[in-house]
This record gives C-alpha cells, sequence and structure tokens, in this order.
C-alpha cells in the first residue's frame, strides 16, 4: 500500500489514495475521501484507466470493495483492455469489484425522456450488498448525449451528484470532455459540482503522442499545478510529478573509479557511489568513450552495469570503443554488461522512462551510462523530455546507481547551459568535452566544471585517445596561452630549447664574472704591492732625513770646533748626547753648542 | 410489486404481447411513462397483452439481474424478438415500431 502523505502546509481534508504513482504526490495523498472526482479528458486520454487503477488499488490495498459502472464500453472490453496491466482485474471482477455494464445497446429504442432515478436505486443496494467504498461512473455523458436535452443531462448530474452525497463513497466520475473546447460545453458545469478535477489530455508532438494529466481543482487543499506527464507502463498509469517531494537520497562517501586514474585524481579521488556525472560536449568530442570507460572500469571491479545508448546500436558502440582500448565484449558475454539500444523517435520520452525503468528492476545495475540522454528530447517534446531525464535521475540516484550521462551540447560554452534537457543542476558533477581548434589542429580538451563536495582540478587537461585508452595531458598555460597537440610539442620543445640557452647564459655569465673577479683581484694584488714599496720608499726617505739632520749637527759642531765656538746649552745637559754613544764625548760637547746657537 | 393483468378471455386466438415496466416510484418520467403505455395498449393491443409494472425502487435487485439501467425501461418480451424502449414512451410512433404494431 502505498503510503499516503499529507501537506503540511495546511489543513488539509481527509484523502484517499489512488495509489496511482506521481498523482497521490500532485494532490498531497490522493482524492478528496467521500467526495466526488472528475477526470475529464478526449478519447482515449487515459480516464478509464485512472479510474480503474484507483479501484484495482483501493481493493488489492486496503481491500475495499468497488462499484464500476460503465457506460461507455461494455464491461467484456474494459476487461479485455485492462487484461494489459498486471492488476488481475478479471479475478477481482469475480470478487472484490462490481461492474455495471450501463450502455445501451444499439438496440435499444428509445421513445422520451429517461432518468438514472432507477438505476441509482440499484447501485444503491448493490453498494449496501457489497460494502463498496468506491464507485466509479465511467463516461457519463455516452447515457446523457442520448438525453438530447441539456436541462436533462444537467438534471441527470445533479441526480448523481446528491446521490453520492447521501451515500458517502469515494466515487470518481469520468467524462470525454475537454474543458470548455468541445461542443460539450454544456458539461461544464460538472467542473464547478466536484471537489477535484483532473484533466487528462492527448496530443501529438512532433508526432510522438503525449499523454499530460492536471489538476485543475482541488476543493479545500492545495495541489501541484501544471501539466504533468503521464506514461503507461505494465503496472498502469504513472504521473511524473516533477521532482519528488523529498529527496532521500543517501550520501555515500565511498569513491568509484571514472575509468581511468588520470580523470580520478582531477576529481579528487574519484565520483561518489551513487552520484551522477553529465558529460557534455558537442558531437566528436569523446563523450561515448569516457562513459565506455566508466563503464569497462565498473565491470572490471565486478560490478553490474547497464548501458543505454539511444539512436546507436549496441554493436556499433562496442566495436568504437575497442578501437580505444575499451573492451566491453567479455563483459557483456560474462552477463555482467548489459547493453540497451533505443530508437528515441519511435516512442515518447515517457516511454523509454518506462522501459528503463523495467531495465533497472532486471538488471539491478551499480553502475550505469545513458548516452546521450539529449536524444530524449527528440522523442516530442521537449517539456516531457525534461520531466523525464529528471526523473529518470532521480530514479537511478534512488537506487544508489553511479551514472554517467552524455549530453550533446550545442554551444562550445558549457556557460550557456549545455543541455536542453536542463539537467546540469541535477547532475553531481559535471564534465565538459570542448574542441580547441587551432592551427590546423583539433583538440580535445575536458573541464570540470562542477564536482559536488570533492575537491577538482580547475585546470583544463588535454584529452588524448589512443589504443591504450583514454589519457589525460596536461596543456600548455604559459603566458595566459592555452596550447595543445602539436603546438603544446613545439611549445615544449621551444621551451626545452630557451632552458638550455639560458643555461648556457649562464654559464657565459659566470664565466665573465670569474674573469672580472680575477682582474679585479689581479688589481688589488698589483696595488697592494706598490702600497708595500711606496711604504719601504717611505721608510727609506725618513731614515735619510735622520741621517741628514744628524750629519748637519755633526757638520755644525766641526764647524764650532773649528771656529772655538762656545759650547751650546745643549752641551750642558746631564743626557743629551747619549743617542750616538760612539761618540759620547763629541756629543755633548755638540748638544751644548746647539742649545747655544 | 404491481402486478396489472389484463383480462384474458379464455378462447384467446390473439397473439399475447408480454410486456414489462420497470419504473422508479412516482418519477414524472415513470408516472408518464405508465400513462403512456396504457393509452398504447388500450387502444392497439385491446386485451392482447400482459403487463408487469417493477418499481427499481423497491425491487433494485431483480432490476440489475434484468440488466435494466435508466427508468423508465419497456421489455418486450414476446413475442420475440425481444425489444427494450427506453424513456417515457412520449414517443408513440416508435414505440408502436418497438412492439411491432403497425
Amino acid at each position: 500500500m502505498k503510503a499516503t502523505k499529507r501537506s503540511t502546509a495546511r489543513p488539509t481534508p481527509a484523502k484517499v489514495a489512488t495509489g496511482i504513482p506521481g498523482l497521490d504526490e500532485l494532490s498531497y495523498g490522493g482524492l478528496k475521501a467521500n467526495r466526488t472526482s472528475l477526470i475529464m479528458g478526449g478519447p482515449g486520454s487515459g480516464k478509464t484507466v485512472v479510474a480503474l487503477q484507483t479501484l484495482v488499488n483501493a481493493a488489492r490495498a486496503r481491500n475495499e470493495p468497488g462499484i464500476f459502472v460503465a457506460f461507455e464500453e461494455t464491461v467484456e472490453q474494459i476487461l479485455a483492455d485492462a487484461a494489459g496491466f498486471d492488476w488481475g482485474l478479471r479475478a477481482l471482477a469475480k470478487s472484490k469489484l462490481f461492474f455495471l455494464e450501463a450502455r445501451l445497446s444499439p438496440d435499444v429504442v428509445q421513445s422520451g425522456e429517461f432518468d438514472l432515478r432507477g438505476m441509482l436505486a440499484m447501485l444503491k443496494a448493490k453498494k449496501d450488498e457489497i460494502g463498496a467504498r468506491w464507485i466509479v461512473f465511467d463516461g457519463v455523458d455516452v447515457l446523457l448525449t442520448l438525453l438530447h436535452n441539456p436541462i436533462a443531462e444537467m438534471r441527470e448530474v445533479y441526480r448523481i451528484r446528491d446521490w453520492l452525497a447521501d451515500n458517502a463513497v469515494n466515487a470518481i466520475v469520468t467524462a470525454k470532455i475537454d474543458g470548455g473546447m468541445s461542443a460539450s460545453a454544456n458539461y461544464d458545469f460538472m467542473q464547478f459540482m466536484m471537489d477535484c478535477v483532473i484533466r487528462l489530455s492527448r496530443r501529438l508532438e512532433n508526432g510522438v503522442s503525449l499523454h499530460r494529466l492536471q489538476i485543475t481543482k482541488y476543493r479545500g487543499s492545495d495541489f501541484v499545478a501544471g501539466e504533468h506527464p503521464v506514461s503507461f507502463g505494465s503496472s498502469g498509469m504513472e504521473v511524473g510529478a516533477p521532482e519528488p517531494p523529498e529527496i532521500k537520497h543517501a550520501a555515500s562517501t565511498e569513491r568509484v573509479s571514472a575509468g581511468f586514474e588520470r580523470l580520478d585524481r582531477m576529481l579528487g579521488g574519484g565520483l561518489f557511489r551513487g552520484s551522477s556525472t553529465l558529460i557534455t560536449g558537442v558531437p566528436g568530442t569523446s563523450k561515448t568513450t569516457l562513459a565506455g570507460k566508466f563503464a569497462e572500469a565498473a565491470c572490471l571491479r565486478g560490478e553490474r552495469t547497464l548501458f543505454v545508448s539511444f539512436d546507436e546500436g549496441a554493436d556499433p558502440i562496442v566495436r568504437n570503443l575497442s578501437s580505444v582500448g575499451i573492451h566491453l565484449r567479455p563483459h557483456i558475454k560474462s552477463g555482467l554488461l548489459r547493453m540497451y539500444s533505443g530508437r528515441t523517435e519511435s516512442i515518447g520520452a515517457e516511454d523509454h522512462l518506462v522501459k528503463l525503468k523495467s531495465l533497472l528492476r532486471e538488471h539491478r545495475p551499480r553502475c550505469m551510462v545513458i548516452d546521450p540522454l539529449s536524444a530524449l528530447a527528440k522523442a516530442g517534446g521537449l517539456i516531457a523530455a525534461r520531466a523525464v531525464a529528471n526523473r529518470l535521475i532521480y530514479l537511478v540516484k534512488d537506487g544508489g546507481v553511479t551514472v554517467f550521462i552524455t549530453a550533446i551540447s550545442e554551444g562550445e560554452d558549457p556557460q550557456t547551459e549545455a543541455t536542453e534537457l536542463q539537467i546540469s543542476t541535477v547532475a553531481d558533477t559535471w564534465i565538459h568535452l570542448s574542441y580547441i581548434v587551432r592551427s590546423g589542429e583539433r583538440n580535445r580538451a575536458l573541464t570540470i566544471i562542477k564536482s559536488r563536495g570533492t575537491w577538482h582540478s580547475n585546470q583544463v587537461r588535454e584529452l588524448i585517445l589512443s589504443k591504450a585508452g583514454p589519457m589525460l595531458a596536461d596543456v600548455y598555460t604559459a603566458g595566459g596561452e592555452v596550447l595543445m597537440g602539436t603546438l603544446r610539442w613545439e611549445k615544449e620543445e621551444e621551451d626545452k630549447v630557451r632552458t638550455t640557452q639560458r643555461h648556457l647564459d649562464f654559464d657565459d655569465k659566470r664565466g665573465a664574472l670569474q674573469v672580472a673577479e680575477a682582474d679585479t683581484h689581479a688589481r688589488v694584488t698589483a696595488l697592494q704591492l706598490s702600497l708595500d714599496r711606496q711604504r719601504v720608499e717611505l721608510a727609506r726617505y725618513s731614515k735619510d732625513n735622520d741621517a741628514r739632520i744628524t750629519s748637519s749637527t755633526e757638520r755644525e759642531q766641526k764647524l764650532g770646533r773649528i771656529r772655538n765656538a762656545d759650547p751650546t746649552e745643549r752641551a750642558l745637559a746631564p743626557s743629551g748626547g747619549k743617542r750616538n754613544g760612539s761618540n759620547a764625548s763629541n756629543k755633548g760637547k755638540a748638544d751644548g753648542q746647539r742649545n747655544g746657537g | 410489486m404491481t402486478r396489472k393483468k389484463a383480462k384474458r378471455p379464455a378462447d384467446a386466438v390473439v397473439t399475447m404481447v408480454v410486456l414489462k415496466l420497470y419504473i422508479a416510484d412516482t418519477a414524472p418520467n415513470s408516472a408518464r411513462a405508465i400513462a403512456n403505455l396504457a393509452a398504447i395498449c388500450k387502444e392497439y393491443l385491446g386485451d392482447g397483452f400482459e403487463l408487469e409494472i417493477i418499481d427499481v425502487l423497491e425491487y433494485p435487485q431483480r432490476a440489475l439481474a434484468d440488466g435494466i439501467i435508466v427508468t423508465p425501461s419497456l421489455t418486450k418480451l414476446s413475442p420475440s424478438p425481444l425489444t427494450k424502449i427506453v424513456g417515457n414512451l412520449s414517443d408513440t410512433r416508435s414505440v408502436l415500431h418497438a412492439l411491432g404494431i403497425t
């Protein structure tokens, strides 16, 4: 049984779950209990399915008996049509559900007006008999239009409304009306009468049939407004609620490889288990190669992997990937890897979702690749594709599957929102691949635009494909230039030459400096020598002077002696002429003579 | 259940028309149907008919079993083929045609 969620925003009336995935989320719990809901829509829009599925779910999950009044089709037709769903309706029709065929056969002659009083009396009896909690009036307009009288039709609708109010059952009325668009505009008043109005529509968009559901009215309760995509699977209808009201993904800290070591390093150690990675890029930028590498790495770890490709067969992909050293075939053989190729244009995006869901159920993968998810946008209706893409990502993440999604971007600039599907906000990691064209070469560049919850390199890397698989190289980013491929190689060579040159230049300079140093040193030595010489000279000059003084004194003394002059005062001083011991006697006389003179 | 039986002459050679009329109590359409049918029978069938009037409000299960959908409903059980007419029988011509009276 599907749990009934109640909106906490404001007190809501008691509700009963329909059990239709998505619808109970949109209506915050289901239909209003003991009240009447109107399901309207054109032919083939799924009105009967909504009603039947609700009855089946109520009967199976809550053991609630129900009555189905078929105005439009025979009971046999309804049972046969519903046999495609896994409801076991035929068995239920024998136990919990009562089908009343209220379709006037074409043989019946009509003469004058009739009313539903008798039928309602019969239904009351049946309801009391089986204890029905639900009643469906399917296609009531078919019978009422036989009245050919709008006033009478309205009267009968009011009769039904009053009957439902008196009987306190959960009621669903379906009517083939398009909300005032068609001739049956007289049924507009039904919308005013009902507590809840759900409109279904089916239209063609780009040749693909799209089903939509919209809650247009819900008395006394909030609901999610807007049109929502509807898909039909083996369990019946499913409504694509835009997003689950609450995201309950467990955040894993376990890292798994994104494919190869260098990329893991750029991502700070790999991808988080259960995260989603978006790879965008224009065609030919190796999105599939990266995805294939991721898938191969997952298989090599022994993890079950699902590879979904759109508009390209599994075989060509496997062959192409093997040319770059990614070998998937052994893993397909071992059953670890499941390849699925879908043609996007044949069925609607919702149908793809249903198919992928069943694949996920069957294969139970731990890792998954969708290549390219953007192809879904081709499957009719961008809005539907967006919703499907989001739901798909949430679905995969709910299952804890690590998913690699590729998307073809329209432009080179990832900032212009690479994907029409607007999934980049949902993705945890976003890797963008681009071409850098320079001097006749096209090189692939890889950038990590975001990676939630982990360090990641902000640098552009060159993605190189070889027989050994993809690898990443540092790009040459000197002087504000980003160079790749041959240019990078050239620049690197140029760099090497320049480095050598620098070494040589350095050596030269050092040599020159050494020479200069030696020169200065030599000059210093020479100066020192001349200094020494000058000192010696100076010393010699001082001695000469002394000698000259001595000799002149001696000459005076000699002259004095010769002239017999008075002894000088100096000769009287007691220790006057001690300096020249050799002629002390003469000297004493000379001193005395000099002082006197 | 109201059961109205026409007088049946002992030496009846005329084919008996066996009719069942399902009504919803005294609802306007039901009352009109009874009146219209009575007039038709009186005028065209004389004594050669057998009519049972069943109030669905009273016998809903029986009406269900008989495959009745709306009220009023008239069923001609005999002579064959079985014919069903719905409505208040105000269109005499179509009623006569359906009953095989021309």
